[in-house]
């Protein structure tokens, strides 16, 4: 591993107290960070200044810190999650910043995400819309065909595996000027429908989710790609263009 | 006093469960409907328990401290989940899987509970893949297997290295196909303070609404924990920082016996800590164990060399290099279980052939360079190239390895900015998975009628060790198909019972009483942070408590932890206010709780003279740093009862019984 460098950085942080506050930014200094410290780790040290200051520390939404559970959820000098391609805060690690930088901290920002406080924002809004149908409809009792009765081509598997991998985290929705939810409703709509066992309830599954994803208050796709960009998993634009089929193609041989 | 009955049912191991389910009595779903049933916890345990109960008509309450069940610390788990499903017909079957399991756990688990769970890891294959888990396949479009540490066949099923991700997304989704019907009602960013028991039996429980701070009642006939482990109370862990023991210590104190505390599970393969600024430890999938190599140098200096930075690992000569698990366990090499890797990769730590950069040198070897260019030939011969150069087929191994274990490499650079495809990666042993918990029986019933516990919360299943890819099982084995049967039996006493009120005296008492904790946290003044005392602990823990324990450091443990929690009562500070978010005051509670499960951990590791699975007593081994089982006097699980300060908790002993397999000598030679 690299050396340690202890760095000294400004920081500008939102704080907010709760969802009817005004909020503003905040400047803080740290001292002596090691470049081998992640984002969140700097965060904790900043949390443990204020602390013993006698002041609130920053809340902020973090807990796996393996980049896999989609919790941390920061802008960071103006993009979500910060530099770097394919990582979430947790996996940013301090020796992306120089000695004496200035940085910008601030929660996601979208109406359909209002912020709970500092940098945590209420993301439920996805949860909703996965309740809308992001499922196959089976019984959980196990008595279902055997594992092996129905094979999948592997490349359809791989790609439904990709699709699968969205976190959750919003970074596409924090990133997109429009503030739409494609990617990820998309992402999921892929999944299924890459796979026979989602071929069912195709049709009702991508309206159904489309219309919750649209009363949440999530804009539009305008195919600008920074959700792509932003996302912390590589989930691809293709996802869009194939919800946008499914959507289509239901819309006009549907019975609704 | 309660007494222990485990209630295995009568017969031959293969019939138990089958008779079981046979003779327990039934909801009709009329009733069903007026049943409640409260879920702490959304991982792979509660959620699939959730998402069934719901199916089956009662009316769930689920809770999760996340902002949603789908970042439940399940999502975490890399490697895979077994099953016994003989698809390589390569000799496994359920049978198998169950005496693996058993000797893996070092001969410390419930016989009938893991026949069962062998049997049933079968359908939960057949159950995800139809909830469309994409998991891995053939080119046939099978499914497609690989193997894990403690076994010898390919039983395991993944999804590249997300297999824990992708279970969790499934289960989710059967959730949240509930959650749209309206019969699971979920509580998001809540937290279970306190269980609520009325007339002996679990009838509720008290939950902090996380984003407002208000203290709830929520009453039901049934409360599930499924709260996951307790590894963090060493601080630094392969946790995710949220995971806490308070669910299952909040019913310990209620009355629910705790069992094995000090059964603890080190996962030979993390990232080594990179400082004092860590906050908590990234596991490295198990799976790597199967291509990845371990070694360290074979002579001193060239070890003292590459801690110095002055020399690199591909500056070592094969021949100067010591594949020390392939050398002392021929038969498993790089696939000894997970206790057995660990400890052997901390004795040549100790030794000084460690190749860490920190101050204590602990790091060794994984390496991928043998795989990447067995691969690379392999590939090449399908493909028909013919008279390929080394780093042509370099090239081609490592787009193999890279579609196995992509995410895994990239995670590992990301942490430590070095590239794992040229040069070996540095791991070293971590916290990871505790295998002790709420003691429940058969039916997964605590010793508090109506208070079920699954997963990794209870103690069941794993014995001293848990194998690699067996927590996935337990957890969606307990929540799709037993725990549904076994609840069913006893709520069939609460078909005429009616909702339960909130509004009685056990409520009101529960809620005091956190009422008031909540409350001195925040008028404690003092000059502490919880962190503070989170970090002490925990350092406590992993030298005297850690991967091998002595009497001394255990007593010293003891009296040291006693120590810390008395000052943390006196001296931590809570800052902000009650009726906002406030995390610090959530770990406020988190670590009160650790501090007195540390030391009751600390005294059941005094306890059990003898070393088993991950549990390691230096006074009971070999002179090659072998285990040493004392199946004469601790063949049980050791069953704590509460009773005030962890010194005063009464010891209760379950006799494991084993009539279908023999106990041995657990060999990976």
């Amino acid at each position: 591993m690299s050396a340690q460098k202890g760095l000294n950085l400004t920081l500008k942080v939102w704080r907010q107290k709760n969802n009817k506050d005004k909020g503003q930014m905040e400047t803080y200094q740290v001292a002596d960070i090691s470049t081998d410290s992640s984002f969140l780790e700097m965060m904790d040290i900043l949390n443990e200044q204020l602390i013993a200051e006698g002041k609130e520390p920053v809340a902020f939404d973090h807990d796996c810190r393996e980049g896999i559970c989609g919790s941390c959820s920061m802008y960071i000098n103006g993009e979500a999650h910060g530099p770097g391609r394919e990582i979430t805060t947790c996996q940013l690690h301090m020796r992306e910043f120089k000695d004496g930088d200035t940085i910008y901290i601030e929660p996601w920002r979208a109406k359909a995400f209002p912020v709970i406080k500092d940098l945590v924002v209420d993301r439920s809004a996805f949860d909703r819309v996965m309740a809308a149908g992001g499922f196959i409809s089976v019984n959980t009792s196990g008595n279902t065909q055997d594992a092996n009765s129905i094979p999948i081509e592997k490349a359809d598997a791989d790609k439904a595996f990709d699709a699968a991998t969205c976190i959750g985290c919003g970074a596409c929705v924090a990133s997109c000027k429009n503030a739409s939810a494609m990617l990820f409703v998309s992402a999921k709509v892929s999944q299924f429908a890459l796979l026979p066992q989602g071929q069912v309830e195709a049709k009702e599954r991508v309206q159904n989710m489309v219309k919750v994803m649209d009363e949440e208050g999530f804009g539009n796709c305008s195919n600008t790609g920074a959700c792509e960009v932003e996302c912390p998993k590589g989930i691809s634009l293709e996802n869009i263009a194939r919800m946008n089929r499914e959507y289509l193609s239901a819309s006009v041989t549907s019975d609704k | 006093m309660t007494t222990l009955n485990s209630r295995i049912p009568e017969g031959p191991i293969a019939d138990k469960w089958t008779n079981y389910k046979n003779n327990i009595r039934l909801v009709n779903p009329a009733n069903k409907r007026s049943i409640d049933v409260i879920v702490v916890g959304t991982g792979l345990a509660g959620g699939s328990a959730a998402a069934t109960l719901a199916e089956l008509g009662y009316n769930v309450k689920a809770f999760c401290y996340q902002d949603s069940p789908r970042r439940a610390h399940s999502i975490a788990a890399q490697g895979g989940i077994n099953a016994a499903k003989n698809y390589q017909g390569d000799g496994d079957s359920t049978y198998r899987l169950f005496y693996d399991t058993v000797k893996g756990g070092d001969y410390r688990s419930r016989e009938a509970n893991v026949h069962r769970l062998a049997e049933v890891s079968t359908n939960i294959i057949d159950q995800c893949v139809a909830q469309g888990v994409p998991f891995a396949r053939d080119y046939g479009g099978l499914l497609d297997n690989r193997s894990f540490g403690g076994v010898q066949v390919s039983r395991t099923f993944y999804a590249k290295g997300q297999t824990g991700q992708q279970l969790l997304l499934g289960c989710y989704s059967a959730m949240s196909r509930q959650i749209g019907k309206g019969k699971i009602q979920m509580y998001n960013r809540h937290e279970m303070l306190d269980v609520v028991v009325v007339d002996g039996k679990a009838r509720g429980i008290i939950a902090r609404n996380l984003v407002n701070g208000e203290i709830e009642r929520h009453s039901a006939h049934a409360v599930v924990i499924a709260s996951g482990g307790y590894g963090n109370v060493f601080f630094l862990s392969t946790n995710a920082m949220g995971s806490n023991v308070s669910a299952g210590w909040k019913v310990h104190k209620r009355g629910a016996h705790f069992a094995n505390p000090c059964f603890t599970q080190i996962h030979p393969t993390c990232i080594p800590q990179h400082g004092d600024q860590q906050s908590k430890l990234t596991l490295m999938s198990e799976s790597l164990r199967n291509d990845g190599r371990i070694w360290v140098p074979a002579k001193k200096e060239d070890a003292e060399a590459i801690r110095a930075g002055k020399m690199s690992p591909l500056d070592i000569a094969e021949e100067d290099r010591d594949y020390y698990l392939e050398r002392r366990y021929p038969s498993f090499g790089n696939l000894v279980p997970r206790d057995v890797a660990s400890r052997a990769a901390k004795e040549r730590c100790d030794a000084g052939f460690g190749v860490g950069t920190n101050e204590t040198g602990e790091a060794v070897y994984l390496d991928f360079s043998s795989a990447i260019m067995r691969y690379g030939q392999e590939e090449a011969n399908v493909k028909g190239y013919h008279n390929q150069s080394e780093s042509q087929i370099r090239a081609l191994g490592e787009k193999v390895v890279e579609n196995k274990y992509g995410n895994l490499f990239q995670m590992y650079e990301k942490i430590t900015a070095d590239n794992p495809y040229k040069v070996p990666m540095k791991i070293y042993p971590a916290v990871h998975y505790t295998m002790g918990g709420v003691w429940v029986d058969y039916n997964l019933m605590t010793t508090i009628p109506g208070c079920y516990a699954i997963g990794e919360a209870n103690f069941s299943d794993h014995g001293a060790n848990r194998l690699g890819a067996s927590a996935l099982m337990q957890g969606l084995a307990d929540g799709y198909f037993v725990l549904p049967y076994t609840i069913g039996d006893y709520l069939a006493d609460d078909i005429r019972t009616g909702a339960i009120p909130t509004d009685t005296p056990e409520f009101d008492e529960a809620e005091k009483s956190v009422k008031d904790r909540i409350d001195f946290f925040l008028n404690n003044k003092g000059s502490k942070s919880v962190d503070h005392f989170h970090k002490r602990l925990g350092k406590v823990m992993w030298n005297k408590v850690g991967m091998a324990r002595n009497e001394k450091g255990l007593k010293e443990a003891i009296a040291e932890i006693k120590e810390i929690r008395e000052e943390f009562w006196k001296e931590v500070t809570v800052p902000g206010t009650n009726d906002s978010m406030n995390p610090e005051l959530e770990k406020a509670g988190r670590v009160a709780d650790f501090l007195e499960l540390g030391e009751l951990f600390a005294r059941d590791a005094l306890e059990r003279e003898e070393s088993c699975g991950g549990h390691y007593r230096e006074e009971h081994s070999t002179e090659e740093g072998e285990a040493v089982r004392d199946d004469e006097n601790f063949t049980h699980a050791s069953v704590w009862e509460y009773k005030g300060e962890p010194s005063d908790a009464v010891l209760h002993k379950e006799e494991l019984i084993y009539e279908n397999i023999e106990l041995k000598t657990r060999s990976y030679k």
